[in-house]
């Protein structure tokens, strides 16, 4: 799938991406503030899941900074995302503490449990599979966060069978 | 505040007004090589080639130091060419150095430099990922080829296209290894406001954006003897090629270039001034009717491609205040083609237009579906000042040996108001020409003192028509336009008549020709200029062949073989 062409089967909680009325509101409270591109970006972000070629192009429009500037920023940046995610995130944790706790086997199993790579989606739309550099709570090693839908869900002291578990139970929710 | 110094090499150097160590250096006889620095564009800093040492062995970068007087630096220390050299290997570690095929071999500043600074060998190995060539070439663009393999983000293209043309169709994108200069989302350049300038070629130290080259098409037409090649050379050309054969700039070589171009196999070579002389006729009257009938101002000129694209994409609501006059290559393009169709004029042979322009917007203008009739370009390939010298150095022309020789009848004959559409506010001055009373020799000469005239970014005057002064403006780089259409819009300023052009300082700064800096663009002016006060026919009405024309194919059909209604008005 192209970034910005809207998948009909499109779960996450974007509700309509050519729906503008919300970035406009975003928009009007940054377009006389220089500078505020990233926040822009942000907010847009969090109001789509995702920043399409369309919400590019209209923040592009409305604030006079060109696509190609912006698209810049949003590839400079790994917070900002260019595809459509799943309906949960898996931010999973790659720092030093976890990798030595054994971040690698936690991310094998999550792979294979899911059949999608870093970076990518299930087909079901259901999961997407971030790894980062480090959530800042170390003690908890090795650890990952599932965002869904705005509320955030930390996971710590995996091993490879809790994460099923914890798989399975996500996917049990999703399905009530 | 006198005799302000500084020490260079231990040699006491003084300065006025620099903006940086770079130039009192390199006023000082001292080439420091850049490669992201140019004096009309923003300080960016990143290429480190012009580092300097100072007393204390700091290392500073000359583009970006102010200088300070009593300040000592050094610019060819053991530290500095240690830096130098390693930057150069870096850069040349993660470049696609396929010299012998590239088109930028022989002007490519990093081969210069890496020529220069006798690397001979890369130490860092070009199998790992970092340093492939892994981007696709993008030829999209009717006027530029893409190459991110040989990019060395110096950034020159980028700020050329966002700071002096307000397009910023290109940026940086992502970050570390994988950091390029692309248009948003990687699309390919034709799909985004790219408006086909050509100026970030003109600027790109490297290959990594070069002119799109159609010098086979035209071998290919010259050497089919079923083909009738016909040349149209545009103004700016002549001023500029003779750079390519150590002929200082500003020497108008048209006779040179009509020597050589028949020598390598055209038939008949013209002079795109005379399309602009039908221009001039033209633009006047729509302007008069527009003057007269009341009708919103200002009239906008319609000479340049480039400044049409943009209009389109960013201010579409002033498209019915752009002249519907064709460009002078359209309009000579469209004339030719008519002219060789009746029966008296054809020979069998059909008729091929090539244009020599200084452009490369032009080669998307001729690609454009208003300039189709039955399905057929009117001028059918479009080559560069450039292109043209390439192709002289691959007959083996000597170019500077050649003798003189004469341009073609009936369409070599044109006005000098006709040959200074090549530099900015030569339009306006051959309008303005059209529609002064005094048409002696002192008359047209005195129309020079207009304010027309200079190199300037934006110029602004009034002129007197009858009852009424004019309000005119002429400006050329982009940015500059839409500072001026902006103005217009809000209401703070009213003018009559707006002549733009795309490249800072108009065609004769155009991406096609030789690149030329601040000294051999007003060396091209002043060689323009001189070429019109020694000819003959000084306005445009008075090119004795506009009549035979207008009486003959342009009867009856004057608006639908030289006025265009771009689609997107529609």
């Amino acid at each position: 799938m192209q970034p910005g062409n809207r998948n009909d089967d499109c779960t996450c909680n974007c509700k309509n991406v050519n729906d503008f009325s919300g970035l406009d509101l975003i928009l009007s409270d940054y377009l006389h503030v220089p500078g505020s591109l990233i926040i822009i970006l942000q907010k847009a972000q969090n109001l789509y899941g995702y920043l399409s070629r369309d919400v590019i192009a209209h923040i592009a429009k409305t604030t006079g900074i060109t696509q190609a500037k912006i698209y810049g920023v949003a590839t400079f940046y790994t917070q900002f995302r260019l595809k459509p995610i799943g309906k949960h995130l898996i931010l999973l944790c790659q720092g030093t503490a976890c990798h030595v706790s054994g971040s690698k086997l936690i991310e094998d199993v999550v792979c294979k449990e899911l059949g999608i790579s870093d970076g990518e989606t299930t087909a079901d739309g259901l999961f997407t599979l971030n790894n980062v550099a480090c959530l800042g709570c170390c003690s908890l090693a090795p650890v990952m966060m599932v965002q869904s839908g705005g509320e955030d869900e930390t996971y710590g002291n995996l091993n490879k069978e809790s994460v099923k578990e914890i798989l399975k139970s996500i996917r049990h929710q999703g399905n009530v | 505040m006198l005799n302000e110094y500084m020490i260079i090499n231990g040699a006491r150097i003084p300065f006025k007004d620099e903006k940086n160590i770079l130039d009192v250096v390199r006023n000082a006889g001292i080439d420091l090589p850049t490669f992201c620095y140019y004096s009309e564009l923003s300080v960016y800093g990143a290429c480190r080639m012009c580092i300097v040492e100072d007393s204390r062995g700091e290392i500073l970068t000359a583009c970006s130091t102010p200088p300070k007087t009593g300040m000592a630096i050094k610019t060819n220390t053991p530290k500095l060419q240690k830096h130098r050299k390693i930057i150069l290997k870096l850069l040349l570690a993660s470049h696609c150095r396929e010299c012998t095929t590239c088109s930028k071999s022989g002007t490519c500043r990093l081969q210069d430099l890496a020529n220069r600074f006798g690397i001979k060998e890369i130490r860092f190995d070009k199998s790992e990922k970092a340093f492939k060539d892994e981007y696709p070439i993008d030829e999209s663009s009717p006027s530029i080829i893409r190459n991110p393999n040989k990019c060395i983000h110096c950034g020159d293209c980028v700020r050329m296209c966002s700071e002096k043309q307000n397009v910023g169709a290109i940026d940086f994108a992502q970050r570390g290894y994988e950091l390029k200069v692309c248009p948003a989302f990687d699309m390919p350049i034709a799909e985004t406001e790219c408006v086909n300038c050509g100026q970030c070629a003109a600027v790109c130290p490297t290959g990594a954006i070069v002119i799109k080259c159609h010098i086979s098409q035209v071998w290919e037409a010259v050497h089919d003897s079923s083909k009738r090649v016909i040349a149209q050379v545009a103004p700016a050309v002549r001023f500029a090629l003779g750079e390519e054969f150590h002929i200082p700039s500003g020497e108008n070589v048209m006779p040179l270039i009509a020597a050589a171009m028949r020598k390598i196999g055209f038939d008949e070579i013209y002079d795109t001034s005379f399309g602009a002389d039908l221009t001039v006729i033209e633009e006047t009257g729509e302007f008069a009717d527009k003057l007269s009938s009341g009708a919103k101002l200002p009239l906008f000129t319609s000479c340049c491609p480039a400044w049409i694209k943009y209009v389109e994409n960013r201010h579409p609501d002033i498209m019915p205040q752009i002249s519907t006059c064709k460009s002078p290559q359209q309009m000579f393009g469209t004339v030719i083609k008519e002219y060789h169709k009746s029966a008296s004029n054809t020979d069998g042979r059909e008729t091929i237009v090539v244009s020599i322009m200084p452009c490369t917007a032009k080669k998307g203008e001729a690609l454009r579906e208003e300039f189709k009739r039955d399905g057929k370009q009117d001028v059918d390939l479009v080559i560069t000042t450039q292109e043209l010298s390439n192709m002289f150095y691959e007959a083996g022309i000597n170019f500077d040996r050649l003798e003189p020789e004469a341009l073609d009848m009936p369409f070599g004959i044109f006005s000098g108001a006709g040959l200074i559409f090549g530099v900015t506010g030569g339009v306006t001055e051959a309008v303005i020409r059209k529609i002064t009373e005094d048409k002696t020799h002192n008359g047209i000469n005195n129309v020079q003192f207009c304010g027309a005239r200079g190199l300037e970014g934006v110029k602004e005057f009034e002129f007197p028509l009858g009852e009424r002064q004019l309000k005119i403006a002429v400006v050329s780089g982009l940015k500059n336009a839409d500072d001026l259409i902006l103005k217009i819009k809000s209401g703070e300023i009213h003018y009559d008549f707006i002549e733009v052009m795309a490249c800072p300082n108009g065609c004769i700064n155009g991406a096609g020709q030789p690149h030329g800096k601040t000294f051999e663009r007003e060396s091209r002016a002043k060689g323009i200029y001189a070429a019109d006060k020694q000819s003959r026919i000084r306005h445009s009405d008075a090119n004795p062949m506009l009549a035979p024309l207008y009486e003959g194919v342009l009867v009856g059909r004057t608006h639908e073989l030289l006025h265009v209604h771009y689609q997107s008005t529609s």
